[in-house]
């Protein structure tokens, strides 16, 4: 069964347009799969992924806001797997609940950064003349902007919470991405195959939707992941100045925080959110890696 | 003589760092329906520029530039671009890398907006000798013979009158040349197209093309039909050099 799927998927000529697009998602996964760095990029990721879906059934029936004052800053133990923070509650199921804040902070900066960078990359590309120099002055203004301090200005005016760390990420995170797209459209727009659709009467709407961005979107693709690494980062230093997810919100950046204080005599308190943020940044750079090693297109032609 | 289309007096010229090169200086000529009429030229005369001139895809000045005797402006509409339809030089350029053949002949039926999309595909697919395996395919999955084919049914499937060639098979293997060259000459004997083909191989152009344009630095050196040009009638002294100079190497091709 496995086998007769594998081969329909890899099938050289397929029988219709839904096998072709499935037959080449299953090249890039086996690509995926077959390089180990990305393969464990992609791993940590799915962990993360299925981790924050069933926290609730992962946390062992503690509450991560729950307070156990009498048992603060406890050590790890059958009962508290990675100890207790200064109000008294649980690390190990703070920490599950944790990856859904950095989860929702990383999906809706991409949602946010990738369609804003795609857009004004793509139009300033392909219309060119004071279009492009317009977008792109904007763009550089943006870039000339260190990004964290952007960002703690952002989250500073608009007051702490992870709606407003998400504006702020996003705000400082665009530019790249505008500038990645708009040279790959530059080369992309004079191609032959951009020149057909052009002489074929298609308009600039229908050119950039269906026949640029689709082209722009693996490099977009690999930036993003690449960048995750740096957005959890930035989303956990807000967390950590106290510009970021507010309590009693489980956050790594705050929990890291918190557990400051103690750090030499408590080191669990800031250590296990600290190992938590590193494992998904590395697990998204490898992914980011392993992807790029996919969609290369020396590799692919 | 009002024929399908009349270029008179075209001027292209293209301008960077406060440099202008004027790539074609002031060509005429005209083609009537169903003729097939051939440019050649050395490398840089400004014969692929011509066509590109005549399709819209560079800015022109001319003082007529008319598809059955109706003007046709900088600006092309819709209509116009059904008019004409253009075949790229290299197959392996002019595909989308990401789409398949058939969304690649899908394409211009959207937008269009012509019905039956599918017994269009499997017909124009069918018309270039290809086979509906071939449809799901995407580019690098073809050979290049078999993607110009792909891109020659593109250009076909919106039924122009006036088919434009760029050296269609100039990047290709010999051994799919002639066939890409039969292909063309079954099409647009069948279809009742109007072409003009533009090649620097003399070989080719005499096989499929009634009438023959000589193109020398952005000007037309001369025009010549097919039997002038192979019984050594030409009156101008390039052309000839031009002749003996691809003797050489296309004797076996301009025997076809």
């Amino acid at each position: 069964m496995t086998q007769s799927l594998s081969h329909w998927l890899l099938d050289e000529a397929p029988g219709s347009r839904r096998q072709a697009v499935l037959g080449s998602l299953y090249r890039g996964l086996l690509a995926i799969l077959s390089n180990p760095p990305g393969l464990a990029g992609l791993v940590i990721v799915t962990v993360l992924v299925l981790i924050a879906i069933f926290a609730p059934l992962l946390d062992r029936g503690i509450s991560p806001i729950a307070q156990d004052l009498g048992n603060r800053l406890a050590q790890p133990s059958a009962a508290h797997w990675f100890g207790t923070d200064e109000l008294g509650r649980d690390i190990y199921s703070r920490t599950l609940y944790g990856s859904r804040v950095t989860l929702t902070i990383v999906a809706l900066v991409s949602v946010l950064v990738a369609p804003i960078g795609l857009a004004v990359g793509t139009l300033a590309g392909y219309l060119g003349g004071w279009v492009d120099i317009v977008l792109m002055r904007i763009t550089d203004v943006f870039l000339a902007f260190p990004r964290l301090v952007l960002a703690l200005a952002f989250a500073a005016a608009l007051g702490p919470g992870i709606e407003n760390a998400v504006i702020a990420i996003s705000l400082t995170a665009w530019p790249p991405y505008a500038r990645i797209a708009r040279a790959e459209t530059i080369t992309i727009a004079r191609s032959d195959f951009i020149q057909a659709v052009v002489l074929q009467g298609a308009s600039t709407w229908r050119i950039l939707l269906r026949h640029i961005v689709p082209l722009c979107l693996s490099s977009v693709i690999v930036r993003l992941t690449l960048d995750m690494a740096g957005i959890i980062l930035t989303a956990a230093g807000l967390g950590f100045l106290g510009l970021g997810a507010q309590p009693p919100t489980a956050e790594w950046g705050a929990m890291v925080s918190a557990g400051r204080d103690v750090i030499l005599d408590q080191w669990w308190v800031s250590t296990i959110p600290g190992v938590a943020i590193f494992l998904v940044s590395l697990g998204f750079n490898l992914l980011g890696d392993g992807l790029r090693d996919v969609f290369d297109p020396k590799e692919t032609s | 003589m009002a024929g399908m289309i009349d270029v008179q007096d075209l001027r292209v010229s293209f301008h960077a760092d406060g440099r202008s090169v004027h790539a074609v200086r002031g060509v005429s000529f005209s083609v009537a329906e169903g003729e097939s009429f051939g440019i050649v030229g050395e490398s840089g005369s400004g014969k692929s520029t011509v066509l590109k001139a005549i399709a819209g895809l560079v800015a022109s000045e001319s003082s007529t530039l008319a598809v059955h005797g109706r003007p046709i402006a900088q600006r092309r509409t819709k209509a116009d671009r059904r008019q004409l339809q253009f075949v790229f030089q290299d197959p392996y350029a002019s595909l989308h890398p990401r789409q398949t053949a058939d969304q690649i002949l899908r394409e211009p039926l959207i937008i269009h907006g012509l019905d039956r999309h599918d017994a269009r595909i499997a017909a124009a697919l069918d018309e270039v000798g290809l086979k509906p395996e071939h449809r799901f395919r995407y580019p690098h999955q073809l050979s290049g013979g078999q993607r110009q084919r792909v891109a020659i049914a593109r250009a076909l499937i919106l039924r122009p009158p006036i088919l434009l060639l760029d050296e269609p098979t100039s990047a290709l293997d010999v051994s799919v040349q002639a066939e890409i060259l039969n292909l063309i000459a079954r099409l647009k004997q069948a279809n009742r197209l109007t072409i003009i083909l533009v090649s620097h191989d003399l070989g080719v152009v005499a096989h499929l093309c009634n009438r023959i344009a000589i193109m020398q630095a952005g000007k037309l050196v001369e025009v010549l039909t097919a039997e002038e040009l192979r019984n050594g009638g030409a009156r101008e002294a390039y052309t000839r050099e031009l002749v003996e100079a691809s003797r050489g190497f296309t004797r076996a091709v301009a025997a076809l």
